[in-house]
């Protein structure tokens, strides 16, 4: 099958008007006819259930969580970016557009790129008339912050907890259509797979995991909002429940899944402490505003601070290495996440880490809390020669900028981040890749919708800071609601989808028969094992620097460890319960096919572009000696996925991708 | 460090439920103690034994998932933490830990430590949130301005995550705390006056169907909560409660 | 308006009336008494006036009651409801942790207060009321057939606290007030929603009065107990 983007025709900046005013509706009357799926309840299908209710349809949405409210969209910390021009510093839809397709090394797709940026500033109007508190400037106005990557402040946020703001204003849209009976709400529900009729989606399986009861549920198009697959890793930022079995079992229906190697790792994390580590924690990029990142240049010094002998702040500066500054002095400490991260293990790898597992650099406020300190005393008029007035007055500033990141810190390495650096290591984030959809956010599988993370669509190869939410979100409150429609439209006379045939039946069986082998196959190993074992082979393999010899291994060892883990897997209890283990357990199943496919993709990619980085696609010589070379004349293209059984045998489907009104260029930060 | 465990363990909603001990050894004391519960639940599965049911998720401090009451505390010993946060530095060698569920009518137990907490979403439904359709043709985000102070402290009521630690903490299991803090978002914003009457007549009646319990303002909610939402809210929702219910 | 009554906050916020309306009532109780320390002719003419004036005996004194009658009734009403909201209770609770003894104890403080005014009432009020109302006597005299016998409410005081048993009890009874007072101030004021920048200096005010008031009573007590056993 030929990839479509049905892409509209016309100029870029018309398309989405043009689009919208030749699609075909549903009449009131009708949407009272039709209903619609909608897993997963974040920013994308929170706000995706709550504005298909109001629109009319009957919506019927899941979680795996107790709460809609606790999706992970919940947890984005810096912000949301809008092109409002606010700041009146030259930002424009443009500009943003320019911004989201250079910073992700110029592998999306244009016309959804435009679209986002486009209708970002509608999201904030949204958001406000919800009721969402964002920061305000004294003059009651909405406050804007900049962030990594581009050159204005179109940042709108809520202190370090923008995500959460967001999630509740999706969050009470829905409640106010749960409260009406628009939408039905399954918690606690679990999507195990999607059912076709006549080759269009039509429902899922679901298990309740209170009590185990498989369910059917039918729909007239189905939409997964189901988040990234960070968890493939097992150590990520993402939640502990964060899966991709929604989006995999869609893949394996005949949704193609689209760049499944693009995966963004986060310069700024904790570091892990030990074995026992379940998950990681970021501590915003917004710090790299403040603080600078550094190793020592010495070995004997790395030894005397990782056995105690020596303080960090007591390292000289000549005895420090500031490599960031020093290899990057255009851009210095705010150079991109993918950029940061590699220089961060390159310094490790070399065996310069800080901590005892050699894996953390320094994040050092030392110079931010001099600076801060000096210009406080010098508006306020004090003595600017006393140290220790000095520190105090820099230490203010810095708290209330980061009080609360600091305060994290502290519960977490039980270490004062105001008197020693923090160690940071990068850990892995965001998914870029994901779902193929087309311009109407529809797969390959007709009537079958992914919006959010989990699809592919918007940040090409490394995303942006805070653009997360804002695709979120426009997916959700102002794209899919539209190009629903048109696909709905044909479906007015259809009636309600029965569950009782053949196909249901099928899928179900299928289900069920997993379930039986899990909870009946007495292994030897529990579930965790298996995933902790997968996520060092992703880690070492297909993290942040990738090449064949690795690749290559990390294919079979992954296939061999799929194969023991079908053998061995042990998952104690029953279906008919709370049983977290064999939820996890279909998690992991689903993460060991991924994982290949992930490694797979990252092979057939002999480029390096963004969070993708191919040690045998670097510039060899001049000034960027060293750093990722792109591919653009072999590798413009979005790699699609169809499965095919073994993840071996996927087949790759090419969407070339069209620069019609950005000239690509190599990412420079010297 | 070395640990004795007691631990809620109940089958299921109609198991009558009981304290068990377990042993953990070996506990580092930079794990979370979300952690420390994974080591004994490996050793669980591994022995053939079921694991001991909690909800968690974000293990970062900001989903409202986890929920133990631990030592005679939500969110146990520490301050400013959820569950996921408290780290075993917060315990000596030898500790005895008692760990049970939340416990109030409104929340029953559904296994283990897992406790069904969609009363509070049945609250918001009634009323947390301000009808206006995202149709995409609301006004300018900065049409109205709001001062900065107001919005600020709108900021911080909606900063709760729902957990329910208030209501565990609290001995008489109410809800308030919850409750005024999303009252007081919405009462603290031009955009929420429009619904204010409805709104907290609604959310309150739907918290005393729930069976939650009197406030008495001991104040321990605000002192157990993880997000340190100030009593104030619940002073700003009974101000808000009885002009409504003088309007209507 | 209909209904309030049914509502937790509506009847959070009548427990909160009554008992700013009980709390007006201490103060005035003790001004009068403290009177019987420094002067007791002025305390009886100010008790006589009291016992008296139709205003004080057919509409204060009934309102007062209903309002006693009322804030305990609600007391144990909300004590049980709140029991059931919590059907299984923890085995290991550090309430200690996150709130003051007496907030978490009221409902004891408040008991304890119970009994203290039932012996109040058999000491005064229903003496008072069988004189008055029963026996008809309301001339406020020693002796109402002589009628320079001199008012009897001072001396009836002061007899009532020589024995140390009766002072001792008064004395536990005022402890408990304050400790219920403690909670109970600023508690009522919470309820009826008062949130502004006042609210900081009515927490010391409320703690002043809790502990004052309270002391008062026991010093009258005292007061009375050693000037008619040791002749102070």
């Amino acid at each position: 099958m030929a990839l479509d983007s049905k892409t509209p025709e016309g100029p870029i900046a018309d398309k989405w008007t043009n689009y919208k005013n030749h699609i075909d509706l549903v009449n009131p009357a009708n949407k009272r006819n039709i209903d619609v799926i909608v897993v997963g309840t974040g920013l994308a299908g929170g706000s995706a259930a709550a504005t298909l209710a109001e629109l009319g349809y009957n919506v019927k949405a899941f979680c795996f969580q107790d709460s809609p409210r606790r999706a992970h969209s919940i947890a984005a910390q810096g912000g949301i970016n809008a092109a409002k021009n606010y700041q009146g510093d030259g930002d424009s839809t443009y500009r943003l557009f320019y911004d989201t397709v250079k910073g992700g090394d110029y592998r999306s797709r244009e016309a959804n790129v435009y679209r986002l940026a486009e209708v970002s500033a509608n999201i904030i109007d949204q958001c406000v008339a919800q009721g969402v508190p964002f920061a305000r400037e004294y003059g009651g106005l909405l406050d804007n912050r900049s962030f990594g990557g581009v050159l204005v402040s179109r940042t709108f946020y809520a202190a370090g907890q923008t995500g959460q703001q967001l999630l509740l204003g999706a969050y009470s849209a829905m409640n106010r259509q749960i409260g009406r009976g628009k939408i039905k709400m399954y918690n606690r529900h679990e999507m195990l797979d999607i059912v076709k009729v006549d080759g269009k989606a039509r429902g899922i399986i679901t298990r309740n995991l209170i009590t185990g009861e498989i369910e059917r549920h039918s729909a007239h198009a189905v939409v997964l909002g189901t988040g990234g697959y960070g968890n493939v890793f097992f150590l990520s930022t993402n939640a502990m429940g964060s899966n991709v079995t929604a989006a995999w079992k869609a893949h394996k229906r005949g949704a193609y899944f689209a760049n499944p190697c693009y995966t963004q790792i986060h310069p700024t994390c904790i570091p892990v402490s030990g074995d026992h580590q379940s998950k990681l924690t970021l501590m915003s990029e917004s710090l790299r505003n403040d603080g600078r990142i550094w190793v020592p240049k010495h070995m004997k010094d790395v030894e005397a601070i990782k056995n105690g002998t020596l303080k960090p702040k007591d390292l000289k500066e000549e005895d420090r290495d500031y490599y960031l500054e020093r290899r990057y002095p255009a851009f210095g400490n705010l150079v991109p996440r993918d950029v940061a991260s590699r220089a961060a293990k390159e310094r490790c790898d070399a065996g310069y880490g800080v901590n005892a597992t050699g894996e953390a650099v320094f994040l050092d406020f030392a110079s931010a809390i001099q600076r801060y300190g000096k210009e406080t005393a010098h508006v306020k008029g004090l003595d600017e020669n006393d140290a220790v007035l000095i520190k105090k007055l820099g230490q203010e500033v810095v708290k209330n900028k980061y009080g609360n990141l600091f305060q994290m810190y502290e519960k977490i390495v039980d270490q004062d981040p105001y008197n020693t650096p923090m160690m940071i290591y990068p850990a892995v984030h965001y998914t870029m890749g994901g779902i193929w959809v087309d311009y109407n956010l529809m797969t390959t599988v007709p009537g079958l919708y992914c919006i959010g993370e989990a699809n592919f669509s918007d940040h090409g190869a490394n995303r942006l800071g805070a653009s997360a939410l804002m695709q979120g979100l426009a997916d959700g409150y102002f794209v899919l609601p539209y190009t629903i429609g048109d696909y709905l439209s044909d479906d007015i006379r259809t009636g309600q989808i029965s569950t009782d045939t053949k196909e249901f039946d099928d899928v179900e069986k299928e289900v069920r028969e997993k379930i039986d082998f899990f909870v009946n196959n007495d292994g030897s190993h529990s579930v965790d094992y298996f995933h902790k074992k997968l996520g060092k082979i992703m880690w070492n393999k297909v993290g942040m620097s990738r090449n064949i010899k690795g690749l290559t291994e990390a294919i079979s060892e992954i296939k061999a460890l799929r194969e023991q883990f079908w053998k061995e897997v042990k998952v104690p209890g029953a279906n008919e319960e709370y049983n977290e283990e064999l939820a996890k357990a279909g998690r992991v199943a689903d993460f060991l096919e991924l994982g290949e496919l992930f490694a797979k993709d990252a092979l057939n990619r002999e480029e390096s572009c963004g969070g993708h980085f191919r040690e045998d696609a670097v510039e060899l010589d001049g000034e960027q000696k060293g750093e990722a070379k792109r591919d653009d004349e072999n590798f413009a293209y979005v790699s699609a996925w169809e499965y095919k059984g073994e993840p071996s045998d996927a087949i790759l489907h090419k969407e070339q991708l069209e620069f019609k009104d950005i000239e690509l260029k190599q990412r420079s930060y010297k | 460090m070395n640990l004795t465990l007691k631990i809620w363990r109940q089958k299921n909603a109609n198991d009558k439920g009981q304290l068990v001990d377990y042993k953990v050894t070996d506990i580092s004391p930079d794990m979370s103690f979300l952690e420390m519960l994974d080591v004994l639940n490996e050793q669980l599965i591994n022995k053939g034994d079921e694991p001991v049911a909690f909800d968690h998720d974000c293990r970062e401090g900001i989903c409202g998932m986890c929920s133990l009451y631990i030592n005679g505390e939500a969110h146990g010993p520490d301050r400013g933490v959820t569950t996921c946060q408290l780290h075993m530095r917060m315990f000596k060698d030898g500790d005895t830990i008692y760990i049970e569920p939340f416990r109030a009518a409104a929340f029953p137990v559904i296994k283990d430590l897992i406790v069904d907490r969609t009363s509070f979403d049945r609250i918001q439904h009634a009323g947390g949130f301000i009808s206006v359709n995202t149709s995409g043709n609301t006004i300018d985000a900065n049409a109205i301005p709001i001062n900065k102070q107001d919005a600020d402290t709108a900021f911080e009521a909606a900063t709760c995550i729902g957990c329910g630690a208030c209501v565990a903490s609290c001995k008489n299991s109410s809800a308030m705390l919850f409750v005024g803090a999303k009252v007081s978002q919405f009462a603290l914003l031009p955009q929420g006056q429009v619904e204010a009457t409805d709104r907290v007549l609604n959310m309150v009646k739907q918290m005393d169907d729930e069976g939650f319990g009197n406030c008495t303002n001991t104040g321990a909610c605000e002192v157990e909560c993880p997000k340190g939402i100030s009593l104030e809210n619940i002073a700003r929702m009974n101000q808000e409660y009885l002009k409504a219910s003088l309007k209507g | 308006m209909s209904g309030i009554l049914n509502s937790s906050i509506g009847r959070k916020f009548a427990m909160a009336l009554s008992a700013l309306f009980l709390m007006f009532f201490i103060l005035q109780h003790f001004a009068i008494n403290i009177l019987s320390v420094f002067s007791p002719d002025t305390f009886n003419e100010v008790s006589h006036f009291m016992g008296t004036f139709w205003a004080v005996q057919y509409l204060l004194q009934p309102v007062l009651i209903i309002g006693v009658i009322f804030h305990f009734a609600m007391g144990f009403i909300l004590e049980f409801k709140n029991w059931s909201a919590r059907k299984i209770n923890y085995a290991k609770n550090n309430g200690a942790a996150n709130s003051s003894w007496m907030s978490r104890n009221m409902i004891w403080s408040g008991g304890f207060i119970l009994v203290f005014l039932i012996i109040h009432f058999i000491d005064f009020w229903i003496p008072e009321i069988n004189t008055k109302y029963i026996a008809g006597d309301m001339s406020g005299l020693v002796d109402p057939n002589v009628a320079d016998s001199g008012f009897r409410y001072y001396e009836e005081l002061v007899h009532k606290f020589v024995p140390i048993w009766r002072v001792a009890l008064y004395c536990l009874g005022f402890i408990f007030l304050a400790l219920h007072l403690l909670h109970g101030f600023n508690s009522a004021f919470q309820s009826v929603g008062a949130n502004n920048k006042y609210t900081k200096g009515l927490k010391g005010f409320g703690k002043a009065y809790a502990i004052g008031i309270p002391l008062g009573f026991i010093f009258i007590a005292l007061f009375h107990h050693l000037k008619a056993c040791c002749g102070l």
